[in-house]
């Protein structure tokens, strides 16, 4: 006799129905991050010196791309319990109940896998190194330990999303230099900017869900002071590369003219503590963010291209 | 001797199996075309310089 039972019927009581499709598996990769991944790495692999194959770099921004995906995926799968709890993550694949944990969890520990093998074999194993490092950087050390621990966690995690320049570099130099450095640099002091303007405005949801960030910890005051502190690091910053011969002049127009503007919004979320004025303030420097690092690597990639077409 | 308790899948159940079969046999059949190509774009003209 052979006893029989169904997985639906649970599910159901439990209220849930897994009807996962392609784009969902897709929007836990975090398909934003990843643009700005291909794009910073793109640059990085572009203005390396040395030459790749077209289609071994191809390769190479692509397992780079799927890599941060995976990283996307596993982030999810282990903050599935806050995310449900939070406005801005609540529609994410798994609290919305469209793929299961274990689901995310074997499709974000696939991809780490594939894509680490796959640009270790086919490209070089320094790239691959080091995206192995990125991938078990964000999950362990941001993920799982310093996220819900201190409240510099996005001054720490932050590293991971600043690797793919470094990794881009490595896939042709076969190394770390200083500029591949300075990529990582900018993109490291750019993060707690970023995502504390938008941890201001969001910070009762972190409080709800005990996550320590920042203004829920130190309050919304030192959290402004520093958004000054780093804004003020990072718009110099930027302009490095045009001085050791990584970007050039149109690269340091820009970045002077963005960073400035960065700084006039940094200073205006600094001045306006309350009111709708403070929320608009950090909605325009969190917006402004975005669009400022996609600047800064777009210029600096067609700078690249140009100089490289031209040699 | 009693048989080992089964899970018997619900039609939406067996589709995602099926699908996600799908999914990993064309993953994997990427990968298997994409290591080739890479592998020929290695060697290169070395293929024809090897003793022989």
């Amino acid at each position: 006799m052979s006893t029989t039972t169904t997985i639906d019927g649970d599910l159901e009581t439990a209220g849930i129905s897994f009807h996962s499709t392609v784009s969902d598996f897709l929007a836990l990769m975090k398909p934003r991050v990843m643009t700005l991944v291909v794009l910073t790495a793109l640059t990085g692999l572009v203005a390396a010196p040395g030459t790749i194959h077209p289609f071994i770099g191809l390769i190479a921004i692509i397992a780079i791309s799927v890599g941060a995906g995976a990283s996307g995926a596993l982030n999810m799968w282990y903050d599935a319990d806050i995310d449900a709890q939070m406005a801005r993550t609540a529609a994410r694949p798994i609290p919305r109940g469209s793929v299961s944990p274990e689901e995310a969890l074997q499709f974000g520990a696939v991809l780490s896998v594939m894509s680490v093998m796959t640009l270790g074999v086919i490209v070089n194993w320094v790239a691959g190194a080091l995206l192995a490092m990125t991938i078990g950087y964000y999950l362990f050390v941001y993920t799982m330990w310093l996220k819900r621990l201190t409240p510099h966690n996005i001054v720490i995690g932050g590293a991971a999303g600043a690797f793919p320049p470094m990794i881009g570099w490595a896939a042709v130099a076969g190394n770390v230099t200083i500029e591949s450095i300075v990529m990582f640099l900018i993109i490291f002091m750019w993060t707690p900017p970023h995502f504390w303007a938008l941890a201001l405005l969001r910070s009762k949801d972190y409080e709800r869900v005990g996550v320590p960030m920042l203004p829920v910890v130190a309050g919304a005051r030192a959290t402004r002071v520093q958004i000054m502190i780093y804004s003020v690091i990072l718009a110099p910053l930027a302009v490095v590369p045009s001085f050791i011969g990584l970007g050039g002049i149109v690269y340091g127009i820009t970045a002077t003219v963005l960073g400035i503007m960065f700084l006039y919004l940094a200073w205006n979320v600094w001045r306006f503590t309350e009111g709708p004025e403070a929320d608009k303030a950090c909605r325009k420097l969190f917006g402004f963010s975005i669009l400022y690092l996609y600047l800064l690597f777009a210029v600096l990639l067609g700078e690249q291209l140009v100089s490289k077409l031209l040699a | 001797m009693e048989d080992e308790p089964k899970i018997a899948l619900t039609p939406a159940e067996a589709k995602r199996q099926r699908l996600r079969s799908i999914a990993i046999a064309l993953a994997l059949g990427f990968l298997v075309i994409l290591f080739y190509a890479a592998t020929i774009i290695r060697l290169g003209g070395n293929v024809s310089n090897r003793v022989l």
